[in-house]
């Protein structure tokens, strides 16, 4: 067990497969020599060699359809996009085949798709997207969220070990922010199954990602100035998502807010808040809540970013009208 | 207080006999467009299913009566009007649903909260009902005293709360948006010994779990007001059933509809009345087959009607009452009806399987083969597409019924009350048949045979008059002549 950030946590995790595994490979752009944009694979290729750490041309489209058939073929295609964002290149590959390929011809396709997501750092629209709700409503897809480096380590891990395809959402802004324990040995954190990012009775927050420590900020705020009692549910996974935590954690407060980075309309917390509305509805005191960045690109200016994903403040706000009502 | 361009849907007078109807099914929702004439609902008496046209168009405005409420003949049901009105005024001198389901009390609040700053006194449920008759605790939830905190907003966990411990809202503090009752604020009172009333009364047992029972299972039908003097009286619902409680491990709830529970009634009623004795008769059906089968291409060809065995034999059976009349008969109090007119019952499973409706035509003495098997088609496809009316299953004075279309030979019906008797026909099987030949020798042949029973009432039938009532039933079926109609 040692301190790690997220980001080493994901690269120790990735080397420990790449090591255990000869079936597993990584591809993308710059992974190799320059060992990735993020330097998550930094040092790959001199240990596992340019034909298991391969630098491929600009082309997602080529990224992903190489992995879906490498993995047809019996190997565990481990994809980098450099940014979340270009994935849209690859959707075709993504969406027609490798998502379909085991429901029409039985065939798994073990591939992971590393995806750095997420704003914060003036990325612009090109680099700071969060698309995991697009792919969530893909029926085949598995869409993984990882908020702490130990659930990055072991999600990653159950990732690369699923037969279907997973997209790893693994979000920049925490790379070398967040630190935390992390076990040495190989371990597997369940793909479906939420955490309790913090206990309270009053209010449950459902988030995912970064937007987990932006709920524990506001959720301390409330407690130190409003006696209210705060809850974080960490999805960790958005496909599949773990509709049991949400209700229990509905079911005792009452009261929820659903928080994301993503844009609103269509965002997985519109998911979340049906299913607690079909399901918990005599449960509820109060309308379901979401706090989200509004329905436009992520701007580049350091101020608008800031007024368009959900800062501590706006969840505060939100909080408190809750806790009103 | 509908406008001009306002049409109320009412609860249809469906016959002479028929005091009210249960909703069962809204075929369009509020604000969906209607035409005139277009199927707007379906309900169900205790006489039969069926559909109900608009009597307007425009929008679905509002739905009054929901699915699953038993209401009173010319209740009003719905109103219909141009996109865009509302059709608020209409609500206010709605009749009370004959059934007080559980929904009213939430509807009741409901309406507080669109009309908060409306000062005149809105009738409700409870403002209407006098308060002996204590129709729910949930209905005492309504304001009694004008206290502002029935009027604000009470939140789905917090009616579950009120209802579980049978909690009267309003005498709860409230602390919430504009003094709404929360959820920490009825757990306080709760808590606090606050209860207004043990939970154990069996008016708060039925509508705590909202989350199990469904909305529209109202524990029974109410009584139809009336019947119509002079008529016999219809069957009358059954009486409230058991509760059902708790589904067990492995089981389903599924509710019942009221042409169930009027058929579990009527069944069990006729068994309890009659004095059952079933008869049955091998028919050899050689001569009916062989002339259904020149008349079917004729029949088909010029008039598009079938001429089914049940045809045939509903006409020779027709032939038979005339000199059976006490099986055409009935007894009523201490005397023996009699009557110089059949109206004939067919017995007809309905498409999904789910019930059985016995449909009469009438004053089947005056119709030939043509006219009975006519009439047989027609009826029994209204009766499959919920289009009888109830007086189309009224007044029949005998019953055939067919179970033998799966290939049973044999079986014991239960006659329609008050009926004297049922026929029940069976498949036609060939068989190994004794006749004798030309010369007076006994020879085995192959004959199509079909078995008929009689299941009648021994209180005014006897075994003989069956025995002989068959005996020329099976008499004229088999020395069916060509000319014969």
């Amino acid at each position: 067990m040692a301190e790690k950030t997220y980001l080493q946590a994901i690269s120790d995790g990735l080397r420990q497969e790449l090591r255990r595994d000869e079936r597993v490979f990584v591809i993308g752009e710059d992974v190799g020599v320059y060992g990735g944009a993020f330097k998550v694979t930094l040092g790959f290729q001199e240990e596992f060699g340019p034909w298991r750490i391969i630098d491929s041309p600009l082309a997602e489209t080529a990224i992903v359809g190489a992995c879906t058939g490498a993995a047809m073929m019996g190997m565990r295609p481990v994809a980098e996009m450099q940014f979340a964002d270009f994935i849209s290149c690859a959707w075709d590959h993504l969406v027609t085949v490798a998502a379909k390929q085991r429901f029409r011809a039985g065939t798994p396709v073990p591939i992971v798709v590393r995806l750095p997501s997420g704003g914060g750092f003036s990325g612009g629209p090109f680099h700071s997207q969060n698309p995991e709700s697009s792919f969530a409503h893909i029926p085949g897809l598995k869409c993984v969220c990882p908020a702490t480096p130990e659930d990055a380590k072991g999600l990653l891990v159950a990732a690369i070990e699923d037969p279907n395809p997973v997209l790893f959402f693994e979000h920049k802004h925490l790379y070398r922010r967040i630190k935390g324990e992390v076990p040495d040995e190989r371990y597997v954190t369940p793909i479906g199954k939420a955490r309790t990012h913090r206990e309270g009775e009053d209010i449950s927050v459902i988030t995912w990602g970064a937007m987990v420590y932006t709920a524990d900020e506001a959720a301390k705020q409330l407690e130190e100035a409003d006696d209210v009692s705060v809850e974080v549910i960490d999805l960790r996974t958005v496909m599949p998502w773990d509709k049991e935590a949400v209700l229990a954690s509905v079911r005792k407060c009452s009261k929820v807010l659903v928080l994301h980075e993503d844009t609103r309309t269509g965002g997985f917390g519109g998911e979340i808040a049906a299913t607690i509305g079909e399901e918990a509805f005599e449960d509820l005191d109060a309308p379901i809540k979401r706090v989200c960045a509004p329905d436009c690109p992520v701007p580049f200016s350091p101020i608008l970013e800031k007024a368009y994903i959900p800062q501590v403040d706006d969840v505060v706000k939100g909080l408190r009208e809750l806790a009103a009502y | 207080m509908a406008t001009e361009t306002q049409t109320e849907v009412v609860m249809p007078q469906m016959g002479v006999s028929v005091a009210e109807g249960t909703i069962t099914k809204w075929l369009k929702a509020e604000g969906e467009p209607i035409a005139r004439d277009e199927s707007l609902l379906e309900i169900s008496t205790d006489k039969v299913d069926t559909e109900v046209p608009s009597p307007g168009e425009g929008v679905l405005l509002k739905i009054l009566v929901q699915e699953g409420e038993t209401v009173e003949v010319g209740a009003i049901l719905a109103v219909i009007g141009p996109e865009g009105s509302s059709a608020a005024a209409p609500v206010e001198d709605l009749p009370q649903p004959a059934t007080q389901a559980a929904a009213d009390a939430t509807e009741a609040a409901a309406s507080e909260t669109a009309e908060p700053t409306d000062p005149t006194p809105t009738p409700t449920p409870a403002a209407s009902a006098p308060a002996s008759t204590a129709t729910s605790d949930t209905a005492s939830q309504a304001p009694s005293s004008g206290s502002d905190n029935g009027r604000t907003f009470v939140s789905p966990v917090v009616a579950r709360i009120a209802s579980e411990h049978g909690v009267d809202v309003a005498r709860v503090q409230g602390t919430g948006n504009g003094g709404r009752v929360t959820k920490k604020d009825i757990l306080a009172f709760v808590e606090g010994g606050g209860q207004s009333a043990p939970a154990a009364s069996s008016d708060a047992t039925s509508q705590a779990p909202a989350a199990t029972a469904p909305p529209s299972a109202p524990a029974a039908p109410a009584p139809p007001a009336a019947a119509a003097a002079g008529a016999p009286a219809p069957p009358k619902p059954a009486e409230a059933p058991v509760a059902a409680g708790e589904a067990g491990p492995g089981e389903t709830f599924e509710p019942m509809t009221a042409m169930r529970r009027g058929i579990a009634e009527h069944m069990r009623r006729s068994l309890d009345t009659s004095a059952y004795v079933t008869s049955a008769i091998e028919v050899d059906m050689s001569k009916v087959v062989a002339i259904r089968g020149k008349l079917k291409k004729e029949f088909e060809a010029a008039y598009g009607v079938n001429p089914t065995y049940l045809a045939f034999i509903a006409r020779a059976t027709v032939e038979t009452l005339r000199e059976y009349p006490w099986i055409n008969g009935e007894i009523r109090g201490d005397k023996i009806v009699t009557r110089n007119y059949v109206h004939l019952g067919f017995a007809v499973e309905l498409a999904d399987g789910k019930g059985l409706i016995v449909p009469v035509i009438k004053n089947v003495e005056g119709m030939n083969l043509l006219g009975i098997a006519k009439s047989v088609v027609e009826i029994a496809q209204r009766a499959r597409d919920k289009k009888l009316t109830p007086d189309d299953v009224q007044g029949g004075t005998f019953t055939i019924t067919n179970p033998g279309g799966y290939g049973t030979f044999h079986g014991t019906p239960v006659i329609s009350q008050p009926q004297a008797g049922i026929l029940g026909t069976y498949a036609v099987v060939k068989r190994p048949w004794v006749v004798q030949d030309d010369r007076g020798q006994d020879v085995l042949a192959i004959r199509p045979i079909m078995n008929l029973t009689l299941t009648y009432d021994h209180r005014l039938v006897d075994g003989a008059l069956a025995g002989r009532f068959l005996r020329d039933l099976r008499g004229r079926l088999e020395s069916w002549g060509e000319s014969d109609y």
